[in-house]
């Protein structure tokens, strides 16, 4: 069965040719931008001329006017940490629950799950509008029937109030996102074999013990797998954050701090040195990601 | 044999119980109903709120009823008229169909070399390709504002599908990888023995096997394209280059005291409304295709 030398090194010559158009794209707009970013960061280059910088080494990073001196930078990550681990949190639980909802088979299926994915195909931009809208402290629809419940006393400045904006962006991420989570839970779901859940019956499993005994250690690994897209994902929010509270300091993450320096500011260099953070962060975090589930990216890879 | 029998005793008692495999859900039905119909509820009441407000001008919007007492177009017609939302829309129609396109062309033909090929560094180049869908926008943000620059083609569509790109590309490989290697091996074999051409079996024979799996990359990718922002917010300055998120996220009014929630609320509906349905007709390829890439990838 062994395939003969000349097709076979034929047959690998033409791989590269079909790869190669791809991967030259994938290199100049990706790989090639990185690099430069990362470049830029130990400079200090500025938008309205990015070709004439000078070399300054870490000084955007640990000089006296630096990243790590910054106080505004340090609220940015707090503020993207604390939104990532609400957000990811509630939506996995949300999203678990959905999707055991959508395991069931029912009449209620199909428009379940039609119901579902059209919050995440609305565009991040308009549900913030939409959710901005209906937050809105006057005219909103929120306050209004919280009001006429007795929940508040007086209307909220949900996107306004420091106290509570990052609260109110968390629950618009959880609105958008819980579906996507939803949708891989339930693949990880339909994975378990039916013949456990039949064993079960018959032996009569309460069904919470089923689930607790059952169900969540096999779908584990495809759980953890939506949790780390997701956070992965959250790390690097901007346009729900950046359209609903803008530039507020209260809600900035890194990536609206980012564009904030870079474009706003044009300080190309220090906005870069931001990004490179964020960017280490990420790959960090994906390397130890891919180390805890290498079983799971291994199989895929194969 | 007693656990036989209790197993029979307990089959014959549950006989006219649900069919093997139904029944997963851990709560009874009461908690099912309520708790589907909860969701069902929070996952549109918005859209259908701000349709609602999309219909309803001066004082009225201020009222938060579902109906508007006297319903009128005049938003939709001011989204038009007041602005290039028209030329809007149209930008990101071609920015979405020409990544769309080169995504899919492009991954195509990787995705027979990474799919149906053995060869050396395969496996890193397949990693590096999934850790390119980690990367943050801003990463590659200054990076990109360079590149596009330097191709004169800032403030220009062609800005946006290039820089998209970076956006749809690793998923539309994957995907596509996953399905090609679901292909059956024959079929190669055969057109082998016809001596085709790899370019002639890739978009011949294995592109319309794999038509599925292409429209709902395709679909995935055009979404992407479609909310795309942040690089459409900073490679492009003037109204008439706008893609609709950043015309939606930027409309104002004159004054620019209040903003006008009529009127944003209508071009919301606008992009939104077809997008719903595509998902709604394509469910069953998205979720096909969302798995796809992330618990088989």
């Amino acid at each position: 069965m062994r395939p003969r030398g000349g097709l076979a090194a034929q047959r690998v010559r033409h791989a590269w040719w079909m790869a190669a158009p791809m991967l030259v794209v994938l290199a100049a707009v990706g790989g090639w931008p990185l690099l430069r970013t990362i470049w830029f960061s130990v400079t200090d280059s500025d938008l309205s001329s990015l070709g004439d910088y000078a070399f300054i080494g870490l000084e955007n990073y640990v000089g006296e006017y630096g990243l790590l001196a910054s106080p505004d930078w340090w609220q940015a990550v707090g503020n993207t940490l604390l939104f990532t681990a609400l957000s990811v949190a509630l939506e996995t639980l949300l999203g678990l629950g959905v999707a055991l909802l959508l395991n069931q088979p029912s009449r209620l299926r199909t428009l379940l799950r039609a119901a579902l994915l059209v919050p995440w195909a609305i565009p991040t931009v308009v549900s913030a509008k939409m959710w901005s809208w209906m937050l809105h402290d006057q005219f909103g629809i929120v306050n209004h029937h919280l009001l006429a419940l007795g929940v508040i006393a007086v209307p909220l400045a949900w996107t306004a109030d420091p106290q509570l904006s990052l609260f109110s962006v968390v629950l618009v991420d959880v609105w958008k996102a819980t579906p996507y989570m939803a949708l891989l839970i339930l693949a990880a779901l339909q994975m378990v074999p039916v013949d456990c859940y039949e064993a079960a019956r018959v032996d009569g499993v309460p069904r919470w013990q089923v689930f607790r005994r059952i169900t969540l250690p096999l779908i584990m690994p495809g759980l953890l797998v939506a949790m780390i897209f997701r956070t992965l994902d959250a790390l690097r929010v901007f346009d729900l954050i950046y359209v609903m509270t803008s530039n507020s300091r209260d809600t900035q993450s890194m990536s609206v701090f980012v564009r904030e320096q870079l474009i706003d500011f044009g300080l190309v260099g220090y906005g870069s040195a931001a990004a490179t953070c964020l960017f280490f962060m990420i790959a960090l975090l994906s390397i130890v990601a891919m180390g805890l589930l290498g079983k799971t990216v291994e199989r895929a890879a194969r | 044999m007693s656990a036989v029998n209790a197993a029979e005793g307990s089959a014959r008692t549950s006989q006219r119980r649900a069919a093997p495999g139904r029944r997963r859900f851990p709560c009874g039905p009461i908690v099912y109903w309520a708790a589907s119909l909860l969701f069902i509820f929070v996952s549109i009441f918005p859209l259908l709120y701000a349709l609602s407000t999309s219909f309803k001008q001066g004082s009225a919007l201020f009222s938060p009823t579902l109906w508007p007492e006297a319903p009128t177009f005049a938003n939709y017609s001011g989204v038009f008229t007041e602005q290039p939302f028209a030329q809007n829309l149209l930008n990101s129609l071609l920015v979405a169909g020409s990544v769309v396109t080169l995504s899919l062309v492009l991954s195509l033909m990787a995705a027979w070399a990474f799919g149906r090929v053995e060869f050396r560094g395969r496996g890193l180049l397949l990693m590096l390709i999934l850790s390119a869908s980690m990367l943050p926008q801003v990463a590659v943000l200054s990076g990109m504002f360079e590149l596009v620059r330097a191709l004169a083609m800032y403030d220009t569509l062609g800005a946006l599908v290039v820089a998209d790109l970076v956006l749809t590309l690793p998923f539309t490989v994957w995907v596509l990888v996953t399905f090609m290697r679901q292909l059956p091996k024959e079929l190669e074999e055969a057109a082998a023995m016809d001596g085709v051409g790899v370019l002639t079996l890739v978009f011949r024979v294995f592109m319309p096997l794999l038509w599925p799996a292409m429209v709902a990359t395709g679909l995935l990718a055009f979404i992407a394209a479609w909310n795309e922002f942040l690089f459409a917010l900073t490679f492009t300055l003037s109204t008439e280059a706008r893609t609709v998120p950043v015309a939606i996220a930027l409309i104002s009014t004159a004054s620019g005291f209040e903003l006008p929630w009529g009127k944003i609320m209508a071009a919301s509906v606008i992009v939104t409304l077809p997008l719903v349905a595509l998902v709604v007709v394509f469910q069953r390829r998205i979720v096909a295709g969302l798995s796809a890439g992330a618990v088989k990838g």
